[in-house]
């Protein structure tokens, strides 16, 4: 048993570390560390950035840009991405639709769209969700009926995350309305400027437009827009769902909002000393602090496990990374909150820019939406509840 | 960066496994506390024949230069044999005392002593005021032609009633809580000036209280603290090892549970608000593993307060996680885990004991929190 990790591991750290910390724009590094949002130029520009470097898709397979490194080589990447406060690749893109192309699509639709999904010329979006559809997934309902050489889809989708950015979507959609329900799934490729299809933001409780609603009315689809077979759409979404394992837990995002929690709570005053020198302050962060380090311990035991298991199996631990990792980056927003008091209250919000001067530092403005936010991360990508189930079926056997 | 154990670490895991197995049932485990010593000597012979005993000592000292990891493997069995035997008290914290603490002449004459099954130790610390704290020491220490006499009274001292040697903190110089100024010393057990009042503790294990009244005693180590502690972070960190067996003994055995137990005319396992209890059990159990296999890792960390942080980080967890693993266990039994007749509270009720071995969580906790925590500002 060994903590350290080797020369060669510790090499290839410091070289992603100094990339990382020279390449992307400092400007853009300070709002991820302060939790403001992104503009699209922002995300766009930083994985053209990454995706020119070589870093951009290292879980892809090495023919569509792939990288061959190793679990802890991937661990270090992401863990050293998350402290330097570097944007990650849009999820919808490097981690969601372009792995299931990889796996699942044909030589043209690689050609068409893997380059282009990894150097951001396409911005995806994911269609998943209904509003009737949100634990029990497959049930949804958005229909896609074949009709000569086109899917004329009708149908709604909700929580649709940045799809007011999204050229392309990836949804499912049910082909087969007799078949069992898991059965009758395809996984379609819509581009968001074909007609019939609406838009509708949600404003979410911390102010912000992050999520959508995307309405289907007689839109027309080209079948080679589908991924795969029909009605096999279930089993990629469960690959799609199952293929992001160790950096679902952000431990690198928690280490760095730590660290910040820390400079902040130097700054910002309590019964006339800094906060940080205030015992039940420092408890409360040493408690979350043992927390993430458990999280860690037990990601990097995953990450070792990796190694030995075949290629695409998943560690059960890593339902736990989830279930640990949100809670956790939860709790630290509702910390930064804590420390900057009063200034958490004002309501400085714009969805295009600020245009008004800052009430109070400006480290405070972002504070209390933060916390309002983060109240997702428990929801989103199965909920807590039903990672819960699942760890009891597929870990505990009940 | 690897979790795998090497070669000699897995035979090692295989036999001890194999022992606890064969040798620790639950009703074997009810005889050997039967036995006057509260413990079975058998047993202890044969931690020696297999060379427990030796662990942690190194071969000068006729032991086998085992190391936090090795001494995590024993611990972990024993914690879901729910051991009996001294073996903490003599060979993890009396044996890390001597280490950290003693001329290496001393321990190359009592190492082979212990090794050999011949010498058991006891550490007596605790005073009446010194609650978890090491440095809280009011016994004192007075030079007697080439030794010392001590004075004072020492509670809980873990086996101290079968205990061959004592191993005495003492203060030399400062007030009761400098830092500087402490002893260790070493005290035979049966000497003039020592009154011993043995008990059971609340987990099946011993305990006694020591009265020191002119009980010549032999330095160690004068200014000893720092070494004190240092074996006392090496023994926290074999209690979380075997905090974690037990707790994988209440999870495993709780699922069993879950399975079998029919209610409703189905497995209450079937129910989804015990499914997600028992999967926040798994959740603690594993957060638990984690931190004790960092604290193994750590334990042997020089630098005092990178060690420290760890150790605490690490027993910080094993307590809070233990609390509720061994408060779920309880409660999704139902009224047989409330049966003395039923392992399941044992298991409850060493953990609460551990909690409370060399600092609980609470203690554990402020103490990170004075060193300014585990991430630094420069992550």
């Amino acid at each position: 048993m060994d903590l350290n990790f080797t020369e060669e591991e510790i090499a290839f750290r410091d070289e992603v570390r100094a990339f990382f910390r020279s390449a992307i724009p400092d400007s853009i590094r300070a709002k991820v560390a302060e939790g403001e949002g992104l503009t699209r130029d922002d995300m766009i520009q930083s994985q053209r950035i990454l995706n020119k470097y070589g870093y951009c898709t290292p879980n892809w397979p090495v023919a569509w840009g792939g990288k061959d490194w190793t679990p802890v080589q991937v661990y270090l990447y992401q863990d050293e991405m998350q402290l330097a406060n570097v944007p990650s690749p849009i999820a919808f893109n490097v981690s969601m639709v372009g792995p299931v192309i990889a796996q699942f699509g044909s030589e043209e639709m690689k050609k068409r769209f893997l380059p282009a999904t990894a150097n951001a010329d396409i911005f995806w979006c994911q269609g998943f969700s209904e509003p009737g559809s949100g634990s029990d997934l497959a049930s949804l309902r958005t229909r896609a009926e074949r009709k000569g050489d086109k899917y004329v889809v009708n149908g709604q989708k909700i929580w649709t995350t940045l799809a007011q950015y999204g050229e392309w979507i990836f949804c499912l959609v049910r082909t087969n309305t007799e078949a069992k329900q898991q059965e009758g799934i395809s996984f379609l490729l819509i581009d968001m400027k074909t007609p019939g299809i609406t838009v509708r933001p949600i404003i979410t409780i911390d102010g912000g437009r992050e999520v959508n609603e995307v309405f289907f009315d007689n839109v027309e689809v080209p079948v080679e827009n589908l991924v795969g077979q029909e009605n096999k759409g279930w089993d990629y979404a469960k690959f799609l769902l199952g293929n992001e394992r160790t950096g679902i837990a952000r431990v690198g995002n928690s280490k760095a909002k730590v660290a910040r929690i820390k400079e902040l709570a130097a700054i910002e005053q309590s019964g006339g000393r800094p906060l940080i020198q205030d015992p039940k302050f420092r408890e409360k962060l040493a408690a979350i602090e043992i927390e993430l380090k458990a999280l860690e311990m037990t990601q990097l035991r995953v990450v070792a496990d990796e190694r030995k298991l075949e290629k695409g199996r998943q560690n059960p631990a890593s339902s736990i990374l989830k279930l640990k990792g949100s809670v956790i980056q939860q709790q630290l927003t509702e910390l930064v909150m804590e420390v900057v008091g009063p200034y958490a209250m004002p309501y400085q919000r714009e969805f295009d820019g600020r245009n008004e001067p800052v009430v109070g530092p400006e480290y405070a403005t972002e504070a209390a939406p933060m916390y309002f936010n983060y109240r997702k991360v428990s929801i989103y990508g199965g909920s807590n509840e039903i990672q819960r189930n699942i760890i009891a079926k597929a870990i505990l056997g009940l | 960066m690897d979790f795998d154990l090497n070669d000699e670490q897995r035979l090692l895991k295989e036999s001890v496994d194999r022992l606890i197995l064969d040798q620790y049932q639950f009703q074997q485990r009810k005889q050997y506390m039967a036995e006057p010593a509260g413990y079975s000597a058998a047993m202890w012979d044969r931690f020696a024949e297999q060379g427990l005993l030796g662990l942690p000592f190194p071969e000068a000292a006729g032991g086998f230069g085992g190391g936090p990891i090795e001494t995590m493997i024993v611990a972990e069995a024993f914690g879901r044999g729910l051991v009996v035997e001294p073996y903490f008290a003599t060979v993890v914290l009396g044996g890390g005392l001597l280490r950290r603490a003693a001329d290496p002449a001393v321990l190359a004459a009592l190492g082979p002593q212990i090794v050999a099954g011949k010498l058991k130790l006891a550490f007596a610390h605790i005073e009446r005021h010194s609650r978890y704290d090491l440095a809280n020491v009011s016994t004192s220490a007075k030079k007697d032609g080439s030794g010392y006499v001590l004075n004072g009274a020492k509670s809980v001292a873990m086996h101290g009633d079968s205990a061959d040697k004592l191993l005495v903190t003492a203060r030399m110089s400062g007030g009761q809580m400098d830092r500087g100024g402490i002893g260790l010393f070493i005290v035979d057990a049966t000497a003039a000036g020592v009154a011993r009042q043995g008990y059971p503790t609340q987990d099946g294990l011993r305990a006694a209280e020591v009265v020191l009244t002119n009980a010549r005693a032999e330095l160690l180590r004068d200014n000893a603290l720092p070494a004190i502690e240092h074996a006392v972070d090496e023994a926290i960190a074999a209690l979380c090892a075997e905090a974690v067996g037990a707790m994988q003994s209440m999870q495993d055995l709780t699922l069993e549970y879950l399975k079998t137990r029919k209610q409703f005319g189905r497995a209450i396992g079937s129910f989804q608000v015990l499914q997600h209890r028992s999967v926040d059990m798994l959740v603690a159990l594993e957060g638990a593993r984690s931190m004790a296999m960092f604290a193994a890792v750590m334990a042997a960390e020089e630098n005092p307060i990178e060690r420290r942080r760890a150790i605490s980080a690490a027993k910080s967890q094993i307590g809070r996680s233990g609390k509720h693993i061994g408060q779920e266990a309880i409660q999704l039994h139902g009224g047989i885990g409330m049966t003395l007749e039923y392992s399941v509270g044992h298991y409850f009720k060493r953990m609460t004991m551990i909690d409370a071995l060399y600092g609980d969580a609470d203690h554990h906790l402020t103490a990170l929190a004075g060193l300014g925590g585990l991430f630094g500002a420069a992550a």
